[in-house]
């Protein structure tokens, strides 16, 4: 058998609504047999936080990063329609009424069907966010050389 | 059918959900054995032919006369 297809996505959306297109395709990759990795820069990093960490030996500036950013996918907004949190609720509230799965469902699915998580270094410390701060899966923390070496070899590269 | 090893009820679930369990589902058969797959996702017609292509399984029959639908996909490799 040839080695396996390839998809690389660019994860720099915090968005609740693009981050659930990126793992929808992601999954559904990993379950057609391809290798799947997502890169996490940016805004994308809230994604991967893990609920209630608190990392020591964080400066003010990192401390007030980490407070306004959202914590983990369950504290991401909708990109448009969020009407101050009402819009991204009553959209969660629908979605699950229609038995869609949610984003730290979908989080579990890529993972369980072998989909790497990898983060940016260079955003993590822009950002303030320390390793313990992420979830259990991320596979590691990258720069954009190990990107590119994926991406290339990808036949599906997307940018979210 | 014959060789029918188990049914997968993927009702009222959507995209990508069905075609991620009906993967995961497939893992522990045998060569030779068919699931018969339950859904009512009218985009899982497409994506059953689809992702039978892609993964390079047989889908034996898709039957969408009523409004459940019933495919049957044979694990070849």
């Amino acid at each position: 058998m040839n080695e396996k297809e390839r998809v690389s996505i660019v994860v720099f959306s915090g968005d609740l609504d693009k981050c659930l297109a990126a793992f929808i395709i992601g999954s559904g990759a990993a379950a057609s047999g391809m290798e799947v990795d997502m890169f996490f820069t940016f805004w994308g990093l809230s994604v991967l936080r893990k609920k209630g960490v608190k990392a020591k030996g964080k400066s003010f500036m990192d401390r007030m990063f980490g407070m306004m950013l959202p914590k983990g996918a369950e504290g991401l907004a909708l990109s448009k329609m969020n009407m101050m949190g009402i819009g991204t609720k009553m959209m969660k509230d629908v979605m699950k009424k229609k038995k869609v799965a949610s984003l730290p469902e979908l989080i579990d699915i890529a993972l369980q069907l072998g989909v790497n998580l990898y983060a940016c270094e260079m955003s993590m410390n822009v950002l303030g966010l320390k390793r313990e701060e992420l979830i259990d899966g991320v596979k590691g923390i990258v720069g954009v050389a190990t990107y590119l070496e994926n991406a290339a070899k990808s036949q599906i590269t997307l940018f979210i | 059918m014959e060789n029918i090893k188990k049914t997968l009820d993927a009702r009222g679930l959507s995209c990508p959900m069905p075609i991620v369990k009906l993967s995961q589902a497939m893992k522990d058969m045998n060569v030779g054995e068919v699931i018969e797959v339950l859904a009512s996702d009218p985009s899982f017609v497409p994506d059953v032919e689809a992702w039978c292509r892609k993964t390079e399984q047989k889908l034996i029959k898709i039957d969408e006369s009523a409004e459940i639908i019933k495919a049957y996909i044979e694990k070849v490799k």
